[in-house]
């Protein structure tokens, strides 16, 4: 066995974390799917470091969950936000923006 | 995952995955992958929370066997801990009872995202086949140093040579904390706060001098949901409360005579009927 | 540069000394008034005309010193040249603005502001309001903008003459087709009138590029457009550019002197006041193309196929103008028909080259003066007559109005060639000298000219019958606006200018034919008038035969009209020779089928295309961006998963296309 199957887990994450995104409406459900993505994409990171033998991968995942963190405090009062003016948290009934 | 393993990973040389790494991949990964499934496919948003916390445990638990404790405690802490937490927080605020319908508005969506998905799958694998029996992990042993370890390995290279990332991201988070304050507070005020002048003004130069009725608070009823009567006996719409429920005003029920010289006292009802009888006397 | 070089090939005009430096004032005299007049508003009113009159005079005065001058001087001495400045000068072409005078622009100098003089003095009573004919200390805004527009006619007309090159004749040329444009329509309160002027302007305008495009040629191939180096190198020419420049000339010269095939214009611009009439559209603007074939003498002399061409024009105009003449009941249709025939007689002249250039300018002279009298008397009538020009509301009018009477018959006996008149000096040494054109066109040129001289004799008789003698049709009319008929004389004004003509008109002819006055004057410009032979009709006979056809015309006239009553209204219907008369001969018919229809069909036909083609390639493009847009824009669903899906797609392509090019390239 190799490194390369986390890879591949990594792949089949962040495959199913884009799909996430693209069927799931609720905005909360949405957001955890990019956390999921982000956390497989932190998974490769991790691989690569212990392939090459250099710590910089994992710094970089460092930061990665860094501004994840940051990017959830934002997008969640985002959603606060939409929910309190539009009473919901269907990003579909975000639509006004449009032709 | 016990601490000798923990040493043992820390101390790796690199060489082929081990058999008990194997092993343990081949638990945690199905997991992880059975967490992200089911958040996507459970329909309740809080399941969905529970599956990705599942998922994202497995993936801490992972980053441990391939030397980066470090991380996989975060990980566990940070991710699973705070942020989730965070996200059930919100989501018991807001989004707790939505469940998403099993209609898809958007025509041919899902049809796609499956196709686009498993097309981006087929990629990333077909790209990783080739690579996947010869690589040889050149393993941290070197890096992370014998004696210090990982943890102290990484912190230096953060406060060395990942320096200014490191600060930046400290301003990233500062200015993430003050726009989330600024989003979720309730600033419901739309006008300018009017002073003492102004009420004045109003209130002397206004349509209405006089102050708005009180509510129909008598003897018969002692609701403020009552509404007070104007002198021809209809309802004073100033009176109406805009929040509480009005209750319609019961037709008023004639008074007994005796009724009415109790509420206004007997002398009040003599001169009354004098003064009206002086009237119809001419 | 090129000018300096020509010049010293051709003969050196001496510049003009004396009298000749001051013969700018000829031009901006009445320029100098007209621009008061237009510009000097009510306050020119009540002393508007007696500038208008004042400044003629004064280039009239000029006009006689010059002439004095010129006089003097020995006849090879008298062309002189006045440069006033450089007016054009762009790469090759330049053009000085620079007068010519010689004896043929002098004798025409005298004629404009001679006759101009007195036709202005005549409108200063004509255009009073009727009863206050004495015109002092009254004022009416349409006189005076008549007499700007009257000084500026005789401004351009002036330039038109006294230019010594083809651009400053064509500055004059289109100044006076806009003094005529303007004052065919001096009633703008006529619709009758604007068409009238909006016709003259447009035929005018034909002309006007056919004469454009002469002078474009004989630039091309010249290099110049002054007169003496045009006429020094005429030699240089090609037989059919020479040709060409001849045609074309004659097309302006048709334009403006109303010549057949352009000669619908002129009977409508009878529309304007009747001394608009006199003095251009009988006595001096439509002459111009007479002018611009004498002045081009040394070109048509070069080309026998030119000369032919207006000979035939003017044969078939006087015959055209006085057959049409006959068939007319309004005076001055009648009158402007014969101008037309008149015309004709003179392009016929000046069309037999050597032999008859002095002869068509004579004729010119002499009609300036009869032909302005005769209108002059035409108006005088229409003002005793409530401005009625319907010759049979007329009858017995000479009692009333008698000074009119006379100086009109005067005009009369000289038109219709009586004997010792100016009439039978000028005109029939024309029919003389076409018919001794050898072969047979002398025999037709002469036949057509006797025939249209007794026609002329018949109509002008009819006229004159049907206004002064008979039965006083009018005493049992009423006027378009419900007056009665009060004819009367007209006060001075009007008639001592009729009277002058009058005497003119009898005494011109003579004048100017004695000892071949003029004749001898205009050596120097037309050249020595030679006699033509070889004509199958004898000279004798045909002055004879002249004569005796002019008075059966009369006999004729007076055994149909004035032995028998004549109707008040026009007879209907007539015989198809009068049908076709009264119609123009289907001239305008002729024009409208030719030349207006297909006009039309050709620019619905563009407008069609203009509008499916040309719109629809247009609007087409526009509706194709559009319609795609409006389809387009459904791509922005304002749904966040679509736009997901979008940038998915996206990167599913490029890691594609970036795995094919990492290893589909190597494998």
């Amino acid at each position: 066995m190799t490194p390369t199957y986390y890879l591949l887990l990594s792949a089949l994450l962040f495959s199913i974390g884009t799909v996430g995104v693209l069927v799931r409406r609720n905005a909360i459900v949405v957001f955890m799917c990019i956390e999921l993505m982000l956390n497989a994409v932190n998974l490769s990171l991790v691989t690569f470091a212990r392939v090459n033998g250099g710590l910089d991968g994992q710094v970089m995942a460092f930061f990665v969950m860094v501004v994840a963190a940051a990017e959830v405090v934002v997008g969640l009062a985002i959603i606060m936000s939409i929910f309190r003016a539009r009473r919901s948290s269907s990003v579909d009934d975000a639509n006004l923006l449009k032709y | 995952m016990s601490t000798a393993a923990l040493a043992q990973a820390a101390t790796d040389n690199g060489g082929p995955v081990g058999l008990s790494e194997a092993i343990a991949f081949w638990i945690l990964g199905p997991m992880a992958l059975a967490g992200a499934l089911g958040m996507v496919f459970a329909r309740n948003a809080v399941h969905s929370a529970l599956w990705l916390a599942l998922a994202m445990l497995n993936l801490g638990a992972l980053y441990m066997a391939q030397q980066a404790p470090f991380l996989g405690f975060v990980q566990i802490i940070v991710y699973t801990g705070a942020v989730m937490m965070l996200f059930l927080f919100v989501l018991m605020l807001v989004g707790r009872d939505s469940s998403d319908s099993v209609v898809e508005a958007i025509k041919g969506q899902r049809l796609a995202a499956a196709v686009l998905g498993i097309g981006f799958v087929a990629l990333m694998v077909g790209s990783l086949a080739r690579a996947l029996f010869s690589v040889t992990p050149i393993g941290l042993g070197a890096a992370n140093g014998v004696p210090s370890g990982n943890v102290a390995a990484l912190g230096r290279l953060l406060f060395t040579q990942y320096l200014f990332p490191f600060e930046l991201t400290s301003a990233l988070l500062i200015t993430a904390a003050l726009g989330a304050m600024l989003m979720t507070f309730p600033h419901t005020r739309t006008t300018a706060k009017s002073g003492q002048r102004a009420t004045v003004e109003a209130r002397l130069r206004g349509a209405r001098v006089s102050p708005l009725p009180g509510p129909g608070v008598f003897a018969t009823a002692n609701s403020v949901a009552t509404p007070a009567l104007l002198p021809d006996g209809s309802v004073a719409p100033e009176s109406l409360s805009e929040i509480i429920e009005t209750v319609p005003p019961s037709a008023p029920a004639p008074l007994a005579p005796v009724d009415a010289h109790a509420l206004v006292g007997a002398d009040h009802a003599k001169s009354d009927r004098i003064s009206s009888g002086e009237e119809a006397q001419p | 540069m090129s000018a300096s070089l020509l010049a010293t090939a051709v003969e050196q005009i001496p510049a003009a000394t004396g009298v000749g430096a001051k013969a700018w004032l000829l031009v901006a005299l009445p320029a100098l008034s007209s621009a008061v007049l237009f510009l000097a508003g009510r306050r020119a009113n009540t002393w508007g005309h007696l500038l208008g009159c004042a400044s003629v005079v004064g280039a009239f005065a000029v006009g006689v010193a010059l002439f004095a001058q010129a006089l003097s001087a020995a006849p090879d001495q008298r062309t002189t040249e006045l440069p006033l400045f450089s007016w054009i000068s762009v790469g090759a072409l330049h053009v000085d603005f620079a007068l010519r005078l010689d004896p043929l622009s002098l004798a025409f100098v005298l004629l404009i502001t001679g006759v101009g003089s007195l036709i202005h003095i005549y409108s200063i009573g004509y255009m009073a309001p009727h009863g206050q004919a004495s015109g002092a200390g009254h004022s009416d805004p349409s006189r005076r903008r008549f007499f700007a527009q009257l000084n500026l006619f005789v401004t351009a007309m002036l330039l038109l003459v006294l230019g010594n090159n083809f651009v400053l004749l064509y500055l004059g040329w289109e100044g006076v087709g806009l003094a005529s444009y303007l004052l065919i329509g001096f009633y703008q309160d006529r619709p009758s009138a604007a068409t009238a002027a909006k016709k003259a302007f447009l035929m005018n305008r034909v002309g006007d590029v056919g004469l454009a495009l002469a002078i474009f040629l004989l630039w091309t191939h010249l290099g110049t457009v002054q007169y003496s180096q045009v006429f020094a190198r005429v030699g240089q020419l090609t037989p059919g550019v020479l040709f060409a420049v001849c045609a074309l000339m004659l097309l302006g010269a048709c334009g403006k002197s109303g010549q057949f095939p352009l000669q619908a214009w002129l009977p409508d611009a009878m529309e304007g006041p009747t001394p608009v009439s006199a003095l251009i559209h009988a006595a001096t603007m439509v002459t111009a193309g007479v002018y611009l074939v004498a002045r081009c003498n040394p070109i048509y002399d070069a080309s026998a196929n030119g000369r032919l061409i207006v000979t035939l024009v003017g044969v078939i105009t006087l015959l055209i103008g006085a057959i049409i003449g006959c068939a007319y009941d309004d005076i001055k249709k009648v009158l402007a028909y014969s101008t037309v025939s008149q015309i004709g007689y003179m392009m016929l002249g000046v069309g037999l080259g050597p032999a008859g250039y002095a002869l068509g300018l004579m004729h010119l002279y002499t009609h300036g003066f009869f032909k302005a009298g005769l209108f002059l008397g035409a108006g005088s009538v229409m003002h005793g007559m409530n401005d009625d020009v319907d010759m049979r509301h007329y009858g017995g009018l000479r009692a009333y109005m008698p000074i009119t009477f006379y100086t009109f018959l005067a005009g009369y006996l000289a038109l219709i060639g009586f004997p010792f008149l100016s009439g039978y000096y000028s005109k029939d040494v024309i029919i003389e000298a076409a018919a001794a054109q050898p072969g047979w066109r002398g025999l037709v040129m002469g036949g057509a000219a006797m025939l249209a001289a007794g026609l002329t004799a018949f109509y002008m008789t009819r006229l004159v019958l049907m206004t002064f003698f008979g039965e006083k049709r009018w005493q049992n009319l009423r006027g378009v606006d419900g007056k009665e008929y009060h004819p009367h004389e007209s006060p001075a004004v009007m008639t001592v200018p009729m009277i002058i003509l009058a005497v003119g008109s009898v005494g011109a002819g003579f004048l100017l034919q004695l000892n071949h006055a003029l004749a001898s004057w205009l050596t120097p410009t037309v050249g020595e008038l030679r006699e033509s032979e070889g004509g199958l009709i004898p000279p004798s006979l045909v002055g004879v035969g002249t004569l005796l056809l002019s008075a059966a015309g009369v006999l004729i006239a007076y055994l149909l009209i004035g032995r028998r009553p004549t109707p008040v209204v026009r007879p209907e219907p007539v015989s198809w020779p009068v049908r076709a008369a009264r119609r123009d001969l289907y001239a305008n018919a002729i024009n409208e089928a030719l030349i207006a229809r297909p006009g039309i069909w050709l620019c619905r036909a563009l407008v069609y295309l203009d509008n499916k083609g040309v719109d629809g390639l247009v609007n087409g493009t526009a509706a194709l961006l559009g319609g795609g847009s409006g389809q387009l824009r459904r791509l922005q669903t304002g749904f966040v998963r679509s736009y997901a899906l979008g940038m998915l797609g996206g990167g599913v392509l490029i890691i594609a296309a970036l795995l094919i090019l990492r290893f589909g390239i190597q494998s």
